[in-house]
């Protein structure tokens, strides 16, 4: 007997149902998964989507190769047309820049005396790794880049990113040979800065714009407009002085910054393998109670015991004498002598 | 004697996991960083075509699931917070689903209405969830930058949904 010709014969499957339950089901695991990942090296999910990045790198590398290969072949070309004209602008840039290049030295030559005669201890010069873009994703939701360059290459999570113009964001997940970029401009981005002109402090807030927002700005006139803005190197995830671009009005009325690494194609780029104090000294160490250190003495040997003993003899002696030295009565004051005649006094 | 009638029936193969893998291969492309004169490549939301056209095209089972896992990989992709984009997406599916008699048949300005009030009603989805999660809302400029090249997609779920709507005579 076929299956129609049995009791299920005239049994209609409610599609729209059995769809609609789907979605609901299906929705429901999308907001668990909402609530369990928070986008950072400590998520659920990390090694899901490092595992997802080490394919998507290779794949966008394929398709980001040739578009590069045009790139040079049309700079090339370019280049070729304009090379007279080129030629003069960087005569002109050279003669201008040269004045300032020697100032540069001579600053550089009396910064280093003061910081020999102040016993500062400058910042150690950070080592670089240089990546590639292979991926790019430009929403108003998420702003991130792929580079091929990953854990393998001693890129760990935190490193700041730089192009030849200035910060462009920092490391949020790695894999071995594939890591995961957050530029300035994503709605998750928030970066100490400063303003070179006032020292005054703010925050750089991304919004998924192609200009974040400098927040929590700090004192009236602070911020003009052409201001640098610059890392302030607080709270130890970016070195301090990294260039990021100039302060602006948006059309809203706040302040944004145009930042220096859109002036150009955001293709090639260094990682900065900048280790903060945090890093290096390890949480534990941070944490520890005060004094904490002195439980971890060890016992004094006999001589330290001895000489200890002796030292507090002697304290006990010196405070002694002292105590009878101030019992004693005070000796008879000697009598005033003749009061001399004044100086110059008529005779 | 009735002579038989061959059925033509369209399977999930043709209409799910060949357009889905579509929308996967056009979403790494336009993926690529290619900045020409200061423009970078559109980033439309491309299963968001899926997510209007597949509910009208017939009631299914596997179709959230598999707009659930274009979701998900969207999420990866962009390094969004995972299970954004699958809510979002199945905020569509779940509107069309539910006007479907009433969207079957309709005229395309019809559906083109329907089709930009649908992704008005994920990229708001979106816009709230990023908003509450970090604490910060993203720019409204930005957002139209991502909304116009996704409905400029309409034309091809329109074409789905003509090409896939007939696919089974049992859903007529």
């Amino acid at each position: 007997m076929a299956f129609r010709d049995g009791p299920f014969e005239n049994l209609k499957v409610p599609l729209v149902w059995t769809a609609a339950v789907a979605v609901v089901a299906c929705a429901v695991g999308a907001v668990l998964l909402l609530v369990s990942d928070q986008r950072g090296a400590g998520s659920t999910w990390q090694p899901a989507r490092a595992g997802v990045e080490t394919v998507a790198g290779p794949v966008g590398g394929v398709f980001a190769a040739p578009v590069r290969w045009f790139g040079h072949l049309a700079d090339g070309v370019g280049g070729y047309f304009f090379a007279v004209s080129e030629n003069r602008r960087l005569k002109r840039q050279l003669a201008e820049l040269e004045p300032w290049r020697d100032q540069a030295i001579a600053l550089k030559n009396i910064n280093a005396r003061y910081e020999a005669m102040l016993g500062i201890r400058p910042e150690p010069p950070v080592p670089m790794r240089t990546a590639r873009s292979v991926s790019d994703s430009r929403g108003p939701f998420s702003n991130a880049r792929l580079l091929d360059i990953g854990a393998a290459r001693g890129i760990k999570i935190g490193n700041p990113v730089i192009n030849e113009h200035g910060l462009v964001g920092r490391i949020v997940g790695t894999s071995p040979h594939v890591s995961r970029m957050l530029l300035l401009t994503d709605v998750a981005s928030r970066t100490p800065v400063l303003v070179d002109r006032s020292d005054a402090r703010a925050i750089l807030t991304g919004d998924g714009s192609g200009n974040p927002r400098l927040e929590f700005v700090r004192g009236a006139g602070s911020v003009q407009p052409g201001d640098r803005i610059l890392t302030s190197g607080d709270g130890g995830a970016f070195p301090r002085g990294l260039p990021i671009g100039v302060a602006a009005r948006g059309v809203d009325g706040s302040w944004r910054v145009k930042l220096f690494s859109d002036r150009g194609a955001i293709d090639y780029v260094r990682v900065l393998l900048f280790e903060d104090f945090g890093q290096l000294v390890g949480p534990e160490a941070l944490n520890a109670p005060p004094l904490a250190a002195l439980e971890t003495l060890p016992e004094a040997t006999a001589a330290q015991a001895a000489a200890i003993d002796d030292a507090a003899a002697r304290r006990a002696a010196a405070a002694r004498a002292a105590l009878e030295r101030a019992a004693e009565p005070a000796p008879a004051p000697a009598p005033a002598p003749a009061a001399a005649p004044a100086a110059g006094a008529p005779e | 004697m009735r002579r038989p009638v061959a059925v033509r029936v369209v399977g999930p193969v043709q209409w799910i996991f060949i357009p889905a893998l579509i929308a996967v291969a056009a979403t790494i492309v336009l993926a690529t960083p290619i900045e020409l004169f200061g423009l970078s490549l559109p980033e439309p939301v491309t299963p968001m075509v899926l997510a209007f056209a597949w509910p009208l095209i017939r009631p299914s089972i596997i179709a959230p699931l598999v707009l659930t896992a274009l979701g998900l990989f969207l999420d990866v992709f962009w390094y969004g917070p995972l299970g954004l984009w699958p809510l979002a997406l199945l905020a569509i599916y779940a509107v069309v689903l539910g006007s479907r008699s009433f969207l079957i048949g309709q005229e395309t300005a019809v559906l083109f209405v329907w089709y930009a009030a649908g992704c008005g009603l994920a990229f708001s989805a979106a816009w709230l969830i990023t908003t509450l999660l970090a604490g910060n809302p993203p720019s409204i400029l930005a957002l139209l930058g991502q909304v116009v090249p996704t409905l400029l997609l309409f034309p091809f779920a329109d074409r789905m949904i003509e090409r896939f709507e007939d696919g089974d005579v049992r859903f007529r």
